[in-house]
Order: structure tokens, then C-alpha cells, then sequence
């Protein structure tokens, strides 16, 4: 029996939500006195595969070549598939990220196993029971969910489990693994990546803004914060749905959870489907000029204020605190 | 163009969630429960994809009957027909097995789900799905357009986007932007009445996970207020009493 993380690469790049899960897994492993295999796949240079090792993995199986060059949903969960079973592992571990939530449930299907996504702590082994402790109701609850299959596939949510190294080098060896033609039906066409924006689902900080601003004219600020603190930025449901900002930034029940260190929000209410969608943040900051917004309640600092005189405020003694640093 | 649209029934979105027996169970006294979100989303793409006699939309949920309500709704919004598998949805695996058995006997070009349900937010019945019927699956799709043998879908991926063609049949979970939830006119709720709802009895299946109890996040503390001329004071305490910048 072993435990097997796949390490999925941005560019070529791990993130550090792989670091996160290759540290998760190395505790179950720890917990169940077994070996962590890790799996990439796509072009990823040795010595980036080899740093794997620092956060616990033994082993690193590479995997490459021209058509897997780009994520493939169902070549991919075949190859990993795969290397599950040679490698003997019962638990698979990927990121709670938009591939591996592509992938944990065709995993599922083929390991015949149980899936706990969205992942936010260690599984409990007691009793011969297997739980994982996941968020629910869009963050507004957890549940603790058993696996009851003999094979298991957890997703992990990104900025949920600290990172530790342990200082080791993972032996990389590479692995083939069988595809099939009709695994890369799906032909990708063009791939459009935003390069100087930090990815929402994984950003450790969000600057995120409401109806408050008025307009989309007046993003420029927001963006200039979160550029400064090296945040991703977002939006409630109102602004994506007034076409302000993209869908892609709308945080809330019906949009993308986060669970950021930081969460700083402008000129946002809070309503109970905006809230559900932060909550598992670990320090939110609220700016509003109405003392009574719902927001300041679930808040841990707040400025009461408007945010057009606030933020330029906010930015001046972020740059002054960046310079004295 | 035959489109299958798979549709679940959750808590609506404005609930304040709580648990009984023990936070064991979802507590379901008061809540309304509605055809959850991103359903409604993939629900109204399929209707734009065979307006004007281009195709027809089966709805299918697999719940017990009180979720008819729920499946009315969605035909009359505008699906031409709906399935119900007569069960209690027990996990994700379990849903997705008893959709794949039906459309083994039931083919579709496109079967479109929500991304999530928003109770359990999930996310994976799409793939699970497409695993079962062995075919594509797409997550998270942004945009979806078709023709009479294949679709170009945009899916949401870490820091940025990626277009795709993939040839029928596939699997798709679709999110907002793919279409405008549409409300249900007054016609469209007269005919809903109407439309055929079949219920069909589930087959045998495994589960493989379980629910064993709920949490609800650890209330925070007061709110610290900075004065708005002290923004200073803002960046100070972030960076030595919360530690994240």
C-alpha cells in the first residue's frame, strides 16, 4: 500500500498548492506507515520534479511526451490511474483546483473509490473508519464524510494545510503509462493564460469589490492594491452579473470559494451567498461606509469609510510600509 | 440535437444552514429548497442550443418525490421532458451510476450538469459520468457553442482560459456565463403542467461514502475598527497581529 499525489505543474512550474498537497500526503502516508509516490505529468524540469522531495515524496514518476504536453482530462486520469495501481496506492491525493476537480471524480470511477473533494483537513482513522472533513453548503458548514471504499481519492483545498519541508531529494524516474485514442477527444484549441494576474482559487490574498465602486471605471484601484500585496482580484455577483468584471472573478455561493490568508473586501454588504463563498478566509478585512453591512460582523478588521477616499488611502501605507520593509 | 440536462434540488441560496440529531442531519424545517443554480445555467444553454425545433432537452433528477416541484420548474422554464430516478441521491457515485444506466437505454448527444451542486458542492458527477459512459467530460465551461456533431466549449483554467473542441457525445459542467438563467413565463408554467415526467426505479449500485456529521465554522470575534484616516494602522496590524502580509 502506498499513497500517490499527483503534482499537477503551471507551466512547468509546481505551485504552491502542490507543495501543500505533497506535504498532506506525506501525513497520511505517516499515518498509515507508508511510502508517498508522486505523479507528474507535462513538461517539468528534473531538478523541479527532484524538489518534490523536500516536502516528503520518495519517489517522483515523470511523465511526458508531446500530446500530454497540455492537461487532458481523461489521459491524464488514465495515466494516473495507472501509476495508482502499479505503485500499489489505495490513496490518491491531487489539489482542489479546476484540473483536479476535473480529474478526482474520473479517478473515482476508475479506482473504484469513494471521493472526498474540498478536502481542509487530515483524514481521522479511527475505529477502522476512514473520515475526511470537506466544506459543504459552500462554506457556510463542513461535513465529515467516511470513505467507505477500499481506494480513495481526496482533493485538497488550496491554503489549508501548512507547507513543511523535510530537506530530502525525491528519486525521479519516468513512467509510461497506456492512453487510448478516445482519451484525447477533447482537442484544445487555444490557450489564453492572463500572466501577470494571479490565479483566484489558489491566491493566498484577494482584493475583492462590490457595488460599492459604482462602476467598473474604478477598478483601477482595486487592481493597483492587489498588485502591491500580490493578490488575485474578485468581485461579488452583482458587478460579474453588471458586466463589470469578468464571471471568472465572482466569489459567493454561486461563484468561486476562496480561502485566502487575507480577504480584503470594498464595498461589499455581505450577503449570506456572498459570505458562504469566503468564509473558511483566515483574516478578512472590511471597508464600507455603512457601519450596519452584514460584512463587518464575520470581519476581523474594518475601516468605516468610503472606499474612493479609503483605498488610495489604503494603497499610499501599503507602499510606505513596502519601501520601509 | 437531443441534450440531456442532469438537475438537482439543494437548499436556496439565502438559507442559513443548521444541523439536528447531533449535527447529523441537515436541518430542512423551513428551507425552500430550488433547482440549484449552475442546473438552471446549463438548463437554459440547452434551451438556446434547440430553440426553434433544433433539438429537445430532457431534464433528469435522481430524488425522491418532493423534488417534483423542483423538475416543474425546470420544464417550465422550457425542457421539453424529464426523468426522475425514484431514489434518494446517496453520494455522487450513486447519482452518476443511476444517470449512466439510464442513458445507456437513452442516448444524448450533450449532457450538461452544473458545475456544483451548491449543498455539497460536489463537482462530480460530470466527470464521474463520463467516466461511466466512457466519453469526455469538461469542467467548469464558460462558453458553450454547438453544431450537429461536435461543440466549442471555453473552460476556466488556473490563471487563464482554454477553448476546446470536442466531438458528441460529452459531458459538460457549465458555469455562469454560459447563459443567463431564464425565468418561466406564464405559458411555460401552464405547459409545465403537462410535459411528460417519467419516474423510473433506480438500479442497484454501490456507494462509497457517507456522511457522518456536519460543522459549522468557528464564530469569529469582534471586528477590530481602524479609523479611516489610519490606514497606516490597517497595514501595521496585518502585518504584526495577523502575520499575512
Amino acid at each position: 500500500m502506498s499513497v500517490l499525489i499527483y503534482a499537477e505543474n503551471a507551466g512547468g512550474k509546481f505551485k504552491k498548492s502542490v507543495f501543500e498537497a505533497v506535504t498532506y500526503a506525506r501525513a497520511i502516508a505517516n499515518q498509515n506507515n507508508t511510502s508517498l509516490v508522486a505523479i507528474s505529468i507535462g513538461d517539468v524540469d528534473a531538478a523541479e520534479l527532484a524538489a518534490l522531495g523536500k516536502y516528503g515524496a520518495e519517489k517522483v514518476l515523470n511523465v511526458s511526451g508531446e500530446k500530454l504536453k497540455n492537461f487532458v482530462n481523461q489521459a491524464y486520469a488514465s495515466i494516473i490511474a495507472e501509476a495508482a495501481k502499479k505503485h500499489s496506492a489505495d490513496i490518491v491525493v491531487l489539489s482542489n483546483t479546476f484540473s483536479g476537480r476535473g480529474l478526482a471524480p474520473r479517478l473515482g470511477v476508475k479506482l473504484e473509490a469513494g471521493v472526498a473533494d474540498g478536502a481542509v483537513a487530515l483524514p481521522q482513522q479511527d475505529g477502522g473508519k476512514f473520515t475526511v472533513k470537506k466544506t459543504a453548503f459552500s462554506g457556510k458548514a463542513f461535513a465529515v464524510v467516511e470513505l467507505t471504499s477500499a481506494n480513495k481519492v481526496i482533493a485538497l483545498v488550496p491554503n489549508s494545510y501548512k507547507v513543511t519541508e523535510t530537506g530530502e531529494t525525491a528519486q525521479v524516474e519516468d513512467f509510461t503509462a497506456e492512453t487510448k485514442d478516445s482519451d484525447f477527444k477533447a482537442m484544445i484549441k487555444e490557450i489564453v493564460r492572463s500572466t501577470d494576474k494571479v490565479s483566484l482559487p489558489d491566491a493566498e490574498i484577494v482584493v475583492s469589490a462590490g457595488r460599492g465602486l459604482k462602476g467598473p471605471e474604478n477598478w483601477g484601484m482595486v487592481e493597483e492594491l492587489a498588485s502591491l500585496l500580490g493578490a488575485a482580484t474578485a468581485c461579488s455577483k452583482p458587478v460579474s452579473d453588471a458586466g463589470w468584471r469578468p464571471h471568472s472573478e465572482h466569489v459567493g455561493q454561486t461563484g468561486i470559494a476562496v480561502s485566502p490568508n487575507l480577504y480584503i473586501a470594498i464595498g461589499i454588504s455581505g450577503a449570506i451567498q456572498h459570505l458562504a463563498g469566503i468564509s473558511s478566509s483566515k483574516v478578512i478585512v472590511v471597508i464600507n461606509k455603512d457601519p450596519e453591512a452584514p460584512f463587518f460582523k464575520v470581519a476581523d478588521y474594518g475601516i468605516v469609510g468610503d472606499a474612493f477616499d479609503v483605498v488610495p488611502k489604503l494603497i499610499a501605507a501599503v507602499k510606505e510600509y513596502k519601501a520601509s520593509a | 440535437m437531443k441534450i440531456l440536462v442532469c438537475v438537482s434540488n439543494v437548499p436556496d441560496t439565502t438559507t442559513k444552514i443548521t444541523f439536528t440529531d447531533n449535527n447529523t442531519q441537515f436541518n430542512t424545517n423551513g428551507v425552500q429548497f430550488i433547482l440549484n443554480p449552475y442546473d438552471e445555467i446549463a438548463l437554459s444553454r440547452a434551451i438556446e442550443l434547440t430553440d426553434g425545433g433544433k433539438g429537445s432537452v430532457t431534464v433528469i433528477n435522481v430524488g425522491e418525490v418532493n423534488t417534483e416541484a423542483t423538475i416543474r420548474k425546470a420544464l417550465a422554464i422550457g425542457a421539453t421532458d424529464a426523468v426522475r430516478i425514484n431514489a434518494k441521491p446517496h453520494d455522487a457515485w450513486y447519482v452518476a451510476y443511476q444517470i449512466a444506466q439510464y442513458v445507456k437505454a437513452n442516448p444524448f448527444d450533450l449532457i450538461l450538469t452544473g458545475r456544483e451542486s451548491i449543498d455539497y458542492n460536489g463537482s462530480k458527477v460530470a466527470g464521474m459520468l463520463g467516466e461511466l459512459l466512457d466519453i469526455p467530460s469538461v469542467s467548469i465551461i464558460k462558453k458553450l457553442d454547438a453544431d450537429d456533431s461536435s461543440a466549442t466549449v471555453e473552460r476556466e483554467i488556473e490563471g487563464g482560459k482554454e477553448a476546446l473542441t470536442i466531438p458528441f457525445p460529452f459531458v459538460a459542467g457549465t458555469a455562469e456565463g454560459v447563459a443567463e438563467p431564464k425565468i418561466p413565463n406564464m405559458r411555460g408554467i401552464m405547459s409545465a403542467r403537462t410535459k411528460p415526467l417519467t419516474v423510473v426505479e433506480p438500479v442497484e449500485a454501490k456507494t462509497f461514502s457517507e456522511v457522518l456529521s456536519y460543522e459549522t465554522p468557528a464564530p469569529r470575534g469582534q471586528v477590530k475598527l481602524v479609523p479611516a484616516d489610519d490606514t497606516a494602522r490597517l497595514v501595521e496590524l496585518l502585518h504584526t497581529e495577523a502575520r499575512v502580509i
